[in-house]
């Protein structure tokens, strides 16, 4: 479980820098480190969407990439997988994960309610990435409403 | 043995494209372009298919061609991909990907 840890820290980190030489404390300012998060998120997104799906079948239809990201991906970096994933059979997708491993260690309940975002930023981008690789444009957001539980909204976008 | 190796973005504009210098190198550009068209038919005509560990491959154009060449080509356009100097959308500019194409390719002395 080492390697779980290794990734938060960093993680932690990351968010930690970008607010700590971030004078501006405006909304306008936090949007900027919560798009570097998301950036981030995204690039490493579009690598591991290329890698992870290695030895799996190829996808057959939009589902089945939504699975792929609940299951593959988030055992790959989260070390298990999404708890509940609904749909509306109209390209919003919605992704619950009621203990969110990078959430987890900060508060259970609604304590630290509003620093919640920064920490989710990364992994919006990381989902918008790896879809991205796997040919679907869409838009992801987060929501929290008591630690550690959290929502990811995945909107398919139709070209 | 491949005599033209390329790889295309999503967008349809080539990453990378290498072949074996004759005289007929544009024609194999230009074939690149047309198997293009049958990646799409292959793509849509799947569906409900029985699913098979070779979709990735999506079935040889030409009854020549060897499976584990492509394992290897993607493979090393996945390292690519996990290059951080590299953005997805750039020329392939790798010369560790070349090396792998070289050892592709026919050799023309």
């Amino acid at each position: 479980m080492a390697d779980a840890a290794l990734f938060e820290f960093l993680h932690t980190e990351m968010v930690a820098e970008l607010w700590a030489h971030d004078p501006d404390p405006s909304p306008g300012g936090q949007k900027t480190s919560l798009s570097v998060l998301k950036g981030m998120g995204f690039r490493v997104g579009q690598a591991l969407g290329e890698r992870l799906p290695r030895e799996t079948l190829a996808f057959r239809e939009e589902l089945d990439i939504l699975k792929f990201l609940c299951k593959d991906l988030w055992v790959a970096v989260f070390q298990k997988q999404m708890d509940s994933l609904r749909t509306n059979h109209q390209g919003t997708y919605v992704l619950q994960d009621n203990s969110f491993p990078l959430l987890v260690r900060m508060a259970s309940g609604l304590q630290y309610l509003e620093e919640a975002p920064k920490f989710l930023a990364f992994t919006c981008g990381l989902l918008r990435g790896t879809l991205s690789t796997l040919g679907i444009k869409s838009l992801v957001t987060a929501s929290v409403a008591a630690l550690p539980a959290c929502k990811f909204q995945v909107v398919i976008q139709k070209a | 043995m491949a005599v033209c190796v390329a790889v295309i973005a999503k967008e349809n504009y080539p990453l990378y494209i290498r072949s074996v210098p004759t005289e007929s190198e544009l024609q194999f550009h230009y074939m690149v372009h047309t198997s293009l068209d049958v990646v799409d038919e292959k793509v849509s005509a799947m569906g409900k298919a029985l699913v098979d560990q070779r979709e990735l491959y999506l079935g040889l154009l030409y009854p020549t061609e060897d499976y584990k060449m492509f394992r290897k080509l993607h493979n090393s356009y996945t390292d690519v991909m996990c290059n951080p100097f590299y953005t997805p959308g750039d020329r392939i500019q790798s010369r560790a990907f070349d090396s792998m194409v070289t050892s592709m390719m026919v050799q023309v002395c």
